[in-house]
């Protein structure tokens, strides 16, 4: 398992590569990558986060995932500081024997992370004015998310 | 005893600090939480709403009815928006 909190942009093409070539006996790979959207002439956006609880609450949530699901590796890499549209902000990737596990690990991750990890998103228009940046209010659809996954621990 | 205090995002914003040093009896995170908006206005404004807030001791997430008693950091901040 490996959890990464970084500000520089990462090679995701390779990072999977490395991924996959580790695995031995897993017949199933997923990942999922998150995009900076372009909506409304966003311009960039800055991801705050919480050092230390960061890393902690995500290796909670990859700790869970390799509890409930048969996986035989899982990573997690997560971006801050500032973002343009198109840019990578994370990625999750899940080995298991078999893809059903992989891919709702990867699902699980991604419910998860949205909303128990100590990350807050700024947006910034094309003028660039700090007064007239909008920090991103969390939506209620993505707590009822977990609900999905009740009786997940304690993450 | 001390505790460090941390705000992220418009809390942050609101308060006009990261973090900060307290020192406080106070037996609950609610505790704090009413010491602090007596202190100044940009507190009071940054705590208006708690059920907006989070609430983090010592890097895990817990509700404000969570008692401090060893607790060496205290974070504030709004529901997180990560992915």
């Amino acid at each position: 398992m490996k959890v990464i909190v970084q500000q520089a942009a990462f090679d995701a093409g390779a990072l999977v590569n490395t991924f996959t070539a580790a695995q031995a006996g897993m017949g199933a790979i997923v990942t999922f990558q998150g995009v900076v959207r372009g909506d409304g002439g966003l311009a960039r956006m800055e991801i705050e986060h919480y050092p230390g609880m960061t890393e902690r609450a995500l290796t909670a949530i990859a700790t869970e995932a390799a509890q409930r699901w048969s996986l035989g590796n899982v990573l997690v890499i997560h971006r801050h500081g500032s973002l343009a549209p198109g840019e990578v902000i994370m990625m999750v990737a899940t080995a298991a024997p078999h893809r059903a596990d992989a891919f709702a690990a990867a699902d699980f991750l991604m419910d998860y992370l949205k909303s128990r990890a100590p990350f807050w998103k700024k947006e910034y228009a094309a003028d660039g004015a700090a007064e007239n940046a909008t920090w991103v209010a969390a939506k209620d659809a993505d707590e009822a998310a977990l609900a999905r996954w009740q009786g997940a621990g304690n993450v | 005893m001390m505790i460090d205090v941390l705000y992220f995002a418009w809390v942050r914003e609101r308060i006009g600090l990261p973090r900060e040093r307290v020192t406080t009896e106070a037996a609950t995170v609610a505790d704090l939480v009413a010491e602090l908006i007596q202190r100044e206005d940009r507190y009071a404004a940054a705590f208006a709403e708690v059920t907006a807030l989070r609430v983090a001791v010592d890097q895990v997430l817990t509700g404000f009815d969570a008692p401090l008693s060893g607790a060496r950091e205290v974070a504030f901040f709004p529901p997180m928006t990560g992915g």
